[in-house]
């Protein structure tokens, strides 16, 4: 069973092998675990030796997008310009916490990670940017980086290869948006934390204007493993029918289940036995109702729908969701669905970066009605305006933010409709009046005033 | 900066110039690589509704306004931040795209208060505008709408976040072109707002400047607060009399006063802005103490009001009658009256002129923009025309010389000089009390927002003011006067149009050369020699 819990069986440790190890975290720990040969030998390989590793293995990002690693490494030319890999260590999606217990317990594995991938891009800066809460993580990468760098792993002469590899670690100051990878650039250059219009993407004009990879903490660890054990043994974890998805996965798993925790297991994963028999189902007896099976930006699926999906990026496709960041969230049958999608809106209500107008707007009115719905103050027709404000706030803003509040509100909205419609009936005999204009007041702040 | 290119220029012949066909609303367009959709789609006529953008600023790419629909693209794309290419289909008014515009506007109604009755802006409000155009006519929004308190910005600038729609014009001119980064967006989500930085206010000479660039009424000017609907003003195309810039305004005037001055774009000279002191320079331009009839000196030694006619030909015998005459000219006069002053001066006659001046303020992200150190239109101009620049122009009265007075202010020059004066003539707006015991005639003429004319810029620059409003009393436009009294003094026919002065002083003036009045048009043209006159800056 995935830590803390012990091991489950079926799982395939590659990322979590060390979980829960704390001799693991040193550098002797780490190197005594098999730690800085992918390093050493990436070293020694030519940079695009080191893409086409990574490119074969069939690596995909582990961030939530799922771009190939190796074909985004490949972007990177030997150009003369400066080059800078960014390690996106904003882990704040909701149901997420798969990176924060690879920098606590392996931060090694991350700088080696960075290091390798900042060889194979042809850069000699590197940032690894952590989510400020992450108060432990960043302790542990910050002094993983150091010892790094005592032992003159980094630095100007990595690993005596005269090569210069430098790692900065960047704590975030506590914005959702920063995770996103423009917003995270203009965070580190010292701007407001907003997503940047692209084009120009960050292999042509990304950190400080030039020519930036950007990864996740999962991928790049990921990425160590793939260049000391080879493409092949990458290959031959996951789906035999699925050659898209490719190598072992996080799973962060919390929410009404009986085993939350941090699951590996190969991609193309039954869904069904990692809920039921690796999670142990929802709590108490209880029966699952739902599940968002890939952060909370991905579609609500029902228990129903769970049971035939395999964890991989085309089969959680198939059945209409993404894998995501694979933070999967579970709602057992004492849920009250509007209020958790509620709860979900008003974080992104609460994160959304404020530049483009639907997403500044739409974020927030979705909370509110949807807060409304849960008072007991809802209409019918207010199920209608929320999809369509859905519909408005998709596919037109400058980062997928406000996609993300939209999809599972409408995903929710479909699938457990009746509830909503439970809320709104219940009180049918009380129209809802609106209130007279501005207040300026919220309801929570006239309702406590003396 | 505008001298023609040189043929002893090396000649590297540039790459033909490549060019990018494109579709928008199925007229066929063509522009140069890079340009945006939403530029091109102005070439072909066509407006795509937009907030954020604005051509004087970086993109911002934000209100999601411009979305287009691009054959073959997956999603809208935004106008402004999309470059165009070969072969694109773009289509603005389809039902995607109006279906998008009309989402953003709902959504930038929601927390709006809607308060257009009380509104500056409105009338003038892009908001309002495309509401009207293309938006829904009705809202369903039924929560409390956000409110926070209006803010005062310092300098000119009233803060109004209710009706804030966060396009960060104003933080992107103070930021980038100002250079000056006092603004902000604080806070995120549905709480953000346009925030100043701790213990900054608005203060830049140039920061008036985010009043107009703001699309809704969220800034406004304290000095048109509630002072006048956007329609019922009258706007005339002018130059700012402020300093020697020249920028290009709009004189906008409500029941003949002159109530706002705003910049009118020419990026040959003040790209899209106008500074503080140029939008607050016209108040003069209302003032109510004026000569507004002609005065010659009775039997008294008192001035009497008198017909033109008497006037002129007292005016005219008695500088005719001089045994030299000074002509202290104003250099807020036009280039026609300077011109016909240098006529009526003669060759023997002096002509002197001073000007007011003040700390320089560049506008750091404009090229070759400053309110200059000189406070007045048309020092240049009145070089130009013969005029000597003095400290203290008095100076040049010798004892017995007859003073012409052209609209000159006589505040901070040194008086008892005037002693020296025999006769003095008035030509101008008002009368300085200082001469009416000494005044043999005074001319009234308009103010340059009651006659039209042109003025020459620091860097060369002609360019034309029109009329904004009726004069008072008998007041004559300048050139007309001035025209008569030469007539009567024998030297040239009076013209019958301003654009009849400039015509003469274009053929006089070798500088002028080439340049007609038609020709000028609104954004003015340079003078032949227009080297960058060194040092009056």
């Amino acid at each position: 069973m995935g830590y803390p819990h012990p091991r489950h069986p079926r799982e395939t440790p590659v990322l979590s092998e060390h979980f829960g190890d704390p001799a693991a975290r040193t550098l002797a720990g780490w190197k005594a675990r098999g730690g800085y040969q992918a390093l050493e030998q990436a070293l020694a390989m030519d940079p695009v030796a080191v893409q086409n590793v990574v490119k074969d293995s069939g690596l995909r990002g582990r961030g939530g997008a799922g771009f190939p690693a190796g074909i985004k490494w490949s972007f990177m030319k030997p150009d003369g310009k400066p080059h800078y890999l960014c390690c996106n260590g904003d882990e704040s999606e909701p149901g997420t916490f798969k990176d924060r217990e690879i920098m606590r317990w392996t931060p090694h594995a991350l700088v080696e990670g960075v290091a390798t991938a900042m060889h194979a891009i042809y850069a000699e800066t590197g940032y690894i940017y952590i989510r400020g809460e992450f108060t432990e993580p960043l302790e542990a990468v910050t002094a993983a980086v150091r010892e790094a760098y005592a032992a003159g792993i980094l630095g100007a002469n990595a690993m005596g290869t005269g090569r210069r590899l430098d790692i900065h670690v960047h704590k975030g100051a506590g914005a959702y948006i920063c995770g996103e990878e423009t917003a995270l650039m203009n965070s580190l250059e010292g701007k407001r934390g907003n997503p940047r219009i692209k084009p120009p993407f960050p292999a042509v004009a990304g950190l400080f204007g030039k020519p930036t990879t950007i990864n996740n903490v999962e991928t790049l660890t990921a990425a160590a493993h793939v260049v000391r054990r080879g493409a092949e043994w990458y290959k031959a974890m996951g789906r035999p029918d699925n050659p898209k998805s490719t190598g072992t996965k996080l799973f962060s798993v919390c929410g009404n289940v009986a085993r939350p925790g941090n699951y590996e297991v190969t991609l193309g994963f039954p869904f069904k036995d990692f809920l039921w028999e690796l999670c142990g189902g929802a709590p108490d007896g209880r029966r699952i109702k739902a599940v968002i099976p890939g952060g909370s930006s991905v579609p609500i699926l029902t228990a129903e729908e769970c049971e035939a999906v395999f964890m991989d990026y085309e089969g959680m496709a198939a059945a209409g969701t993404l894998l995501g960041s694979g933070g999967v969230i579970v709602f057992d049958d004492t849920a009250d669905m509007p209020r958790q999608i509620a709860r979900l809106a008003r974080f992104y209500a609460h994160e959304s970066c404020a530049q483009c107008s639907q997403c500044r707007e739409g974020t927030a009115w979705t909370t509110r009605i949807l807060e409304r719905i849960c008072r007991g103050e809802g209409s019918f027709e207010d199920l209608d305006t929320l999809l369509e404000i859905g519909e408005q706030m998709s596919g037109k803003t400058i980062c997928v933010l406000s996609d993300s509040c939209a999809t599972p509100v409408a995903s929710g909205l479909r699938k457990f409709r009746h509830e909503f419609e439970a809320k709104i009936g219940r009180k049918q005999g009380k129209a809802f009046v609106p209130s007279a204009y501005p207040t300026g007041l919220t309801p929570a702040a006239a309702g406590s005033a003396p | 900066m505008t001298a023609p290119a040189s043929p002893a220029a090396p000649a590297s012949p540039p790459p033909p110039p490549s060019t990018v066909r494109l579709t928008i609303e199925g007229i066929p367009v063509e522009v140069p690589p890079g340009t945006s959709i939403l530029e091109a789609a102005k070439q072909a006529g066509v407006l795509v509704p937009h907030y954020c953008y604005h051509p004087g600023l970086p993109v911002a790419g934000v209100c999601r306004m411009c979305l287009v629909d691009v054959e073959k693209f997956p999603k809208l794309a935004p106008a402004c931040a999309t470059a165009v290419a070969d072969g694109q289909v773009v289509h603005v008014h389809n039902e995607k795209a109006k279906k998008a515009r009309e989402g953003v506007l709902e959504f930038l109604l929601i927390n709006h208060p809607l308060d257009c009755p009380i509104c500056d802006q409105a009338g003038e409000c892009e908001l309002q505008d495309y509401t009207f155009q293309e938006g829904r006519a009705d809202s369903r929004y039924r929560e409390p709408k956000r409110f926070n308190p209006v803010e005062d910005f310092g300098g000119d600038v009233l803060y109004v976040p209710n009706r804030c729609i966060l396009c960060t014009r104003c933080v992107r001119f103070m930021s980038d072109v100002a250079q000056d980064p006092v603004l902000n967006v604080s806070e995120r989500g549905d709480r953000a707002f346009i925030g100043k930085a701790e213990g900054h206010d608005l203060t830049h000479a140039w920061a008036g400047n985010v009043v107009d660039l703001c699309p809704v009424g969220a800034l406004l000017s304290k000095d048109f607060l509630n002072k006048a609907r956007a329609w019922e003003l009258d706007r005339s195309a002018s130059v700012c009399t402020g300093c020697s810039q020249g920028c290009n305004v709009v004189l906008e005037t409500r029941d003949n006063v002159v109530v706002r001055v705003k910049p009118r774009s020419n990026t040959a000279v003040n790209q899209y802005y106008a500074c503080e002191t140029g939008r607050l320079h016209y108040r003069w331009m209302n003032r109510r103490d004026r000569l507004e009839v002609p005065l010659v000196r009775g039997e008294a030694g008192v001035p009497m009001p008198a017909a033109w006619e008497q006037a002129i030909a007292a005016a005219a015998r008695t500088l005719a009658a001089a045994p030299r005459l000074v002509v202290l000219a104003s250099a807020g006069l036009s280039n026609e009256a300077l011109y016909l002053l240098s006529r009526i001066r003669g060759p023997g006659g002096e002509g002197v002129f001073r000007v007011e001046t003040g700390p320089e303020a560049p506008l750091a992200g404009a090229p070759d923009l400053a309110l200059r150190a000189d406070r007045a239109p048309n020092g240049r101009g009145a070089e130009l025309m013969g005029f000597a620049r003095h400290d203290q122009p008095l100076a040049a009265l010798q004892a017995g010389d007859t003073l012409l007075v052209a609209d000159h202010d006589l505040a901070g020059l040194d008086l008892a000089a005037l002693d020296r004066a025999g006769e003095i003539v008035v030509i101008g707006t008002t009368l300085p009390g200082e001469l009416v015991s000494r005044v043999a005639v005074a001319l009234p003429t308009c103010n340059v927002a009651e006659e039209e004319g042109t003025f020459t810029n620091l860097r060369g620059r002609v360019q034309r003011f029109l009329q904004a409003k009726a004069a008072p009393g008998e007041a004559r436009p300048t050139w007309s006067v001035l025209g008569d009294v030469a007539e009567a003094m024998g030297r040239g026919r009076a013209p019958m149009l301003p654009a009849d002065v400039f015509a003469a002083l274009a053929g006089d003036h070798p500088a002028f050369g080439g340049l007609t009045y038609a020709g000028l048009g609104l954004r003015g043209l340079p003078v032949l020699d227009a080297a960058p006159a060194g040092g009056t800056s």
